[in-house]
């Protein structure tokens, strides 16, 4: 019987949590999302990783926290999930790679600079319509079907989108 | 022996863990916001109101859950979050008395959570600087979610004022019954001082004169006289609260207290 085993290091396992999605937007993972703080590995093969909620209410955390457990078990490593709310989570944390992938899934990405003081004056970005690019597009909703998003309709295509609101 | 037969007034008082006090205020005026949002569900003048109450509730409860854990830890009773909201009665909620009060309509929903989320702005982002991580970080997030609250909540009060006579007698009666209420926001508490002088807790009294600067602004972009109450109501930290937390609590809590430990 062949007993050894590769040492698992912190890049594989990276590797695994880009392959877990986000339950309410399944075309990034956890990692682009930017939710993933930190994986530690210690000598005996047990995992930690540091997660953040992005929203405090959101309710895909634990769903989330529970997928990344999953993806770290099922390889058969002991996982501990690690809950982090310092600094806090912002759209900002959200990887350039996510934000093409959550165009191309017809949800405009936030504005940069979450932290820029035209969000916190309130003041709307100007939006780009996913689908057929044009900036004439106005807010339905401040609210949508998520805690993380806002209804948008292009009033040129005319097709309602969603936008996923910079905190 | 003879035992009091009935319980001293202090019963309901603060327990002599001011830490555990702070912590649970925080957590119950967010819950206790979040449970009176939540009742429009379903119920909200449009569709988009309605998911914007529901989405208002889960942030407050998100907050609610982080700090009522928290404060169970501080306890060290072996309580938890779920425990201190569901099966704790009124006269130990800790929340300010202006959340408890009924939605009545939008108009004046909207005037108590501008009046509110406005305050919560202010608090939190002073308590994001709480030398307790915990508070600071709860604090740190829960800001940005409130600046939406605020925004939102302002611009349907100027809204609603500039209507029709209706919409505007909706939004005075907003400011003129909930005004009695919003001196409790900014009363410090003798508990507090200890917790303020280490730098975890932050004196809200000296919040007061920020927050009405952007009242006074909001009344006056509605043109609305600023309201006065012939005397403020507080009670919160004695556990003296208005009748309308009582009927509250039956409604959110009865699930846990008719199937104990129910889960899903």
């Amino acid at each position: 019987m062949v007993t050894a085993i590769d040492t698992l290091t912190e890049a594989t396992v990276w590797r695994w949590l880009d392959e877990v999605k986000d339950p309410e937007v399944p075309v990034i993972s956890v990692v682009e999302l930017g939710v993933v703080r930190g994986v530690k590995v210690s000598d005996a093969g047990a995992v930690t990783v540091d997660v953040t909620p992005t929203y405090s209410g959101c309710p895909a955390t634990v769903i989330i926290e529970e997928l990344i457990a999953a993806a770290i078990d099922s390889r058969g490593h002991k996982v501990d999930i690690n809950r982090v709310i310092a600094p806090a989570w912002t759209t900002d944390w959200i990887s350039d790679s996510g934000r093409e992938k959550l165009t191309d899934y017809g949800i405009a990405p936030p504005a940069k600079n979450a932290e820029g003081k035209a969000s916190l004056l309130g003041i709307d970005p100007t939006l780009e319509c996913p689908r057929c690019k044009s900036t004439k597009t106005e807010r339905i909703s401040e609210f949508g079907s998520t805690a993380c998003k806002a209804l948008y309709r292009c009033t040129d295509c005319l097709e309602p989108f969603e936008y996923f609101k910079c905190i | 022996m003879t035992q009091n037969k009935f319980a001293p007034i202090s019963e309901y008082g603060p327990s002599d863990n001011a830490h555990f006090e702070y912590v649970l205020g925080l957590g119950d005026t967010a819950l206790v916001l979040g449970q009176r949002m939540a009742e429009w569900l379903g119920k909200a003048p449009s569709m988009e109101l309605d998911i914007a109450a529901s989405n208002f509730s889960l942030d407050l409860f998100g907050q609610a859950e982080q700090f009522l854990n928290y404060a169970g830890e501080l306890e060290s009773e072996g309580r938890t979050g779920d425990d201190l909201a569901f099966l704790r009665d009124g006269m130990f909620f800790r929340n300010h008395l202006i959340v408890e009060q009924p939605n009545r309509d939008w108009g004046v929903t909207m005037v108590r959570h501008f009046m509110v989320s406005s305050f919560l702005v202010l608090q939190y982002e002073a308590l994001s600087a709480s030398n307790d991580e915990q508070i600071a970080g709860i604090a740190a997030k829960a800001l940005k979610e409130m600046q939406y609250h605020e925004r939102f909540s302002r611009d349907w009060v100027i809204r609603l004022a500039g209507g029709t006579e209706e919409s505007m007698q909706r939004i005075t009666r907003g400011f003129d019954t909930l005004w009695r209420f919003t001196g409790e926001l900014f009363q410090k508490v003798d508990y507090e001082d200890g917790l303020i002088e280490r730098g975890t807790a932050i004196d809200v009294s000296t919040l007061e004169a920020k927050w009405s600067e952007g009242v006074d602004a909001l009344l006056e972009a509605c043109g609305i006289e600023k309201p006065k109450a012939l005397q403020m109501i507080s009670g919160r930290t004695l556990g003296h609260h208005t009748e309308h937390l009582g009927h509250m609590l039956c409604d959110m809590q009865y699930l846990q207290r008719a199937y104990p430990g129910a889960s899903w």
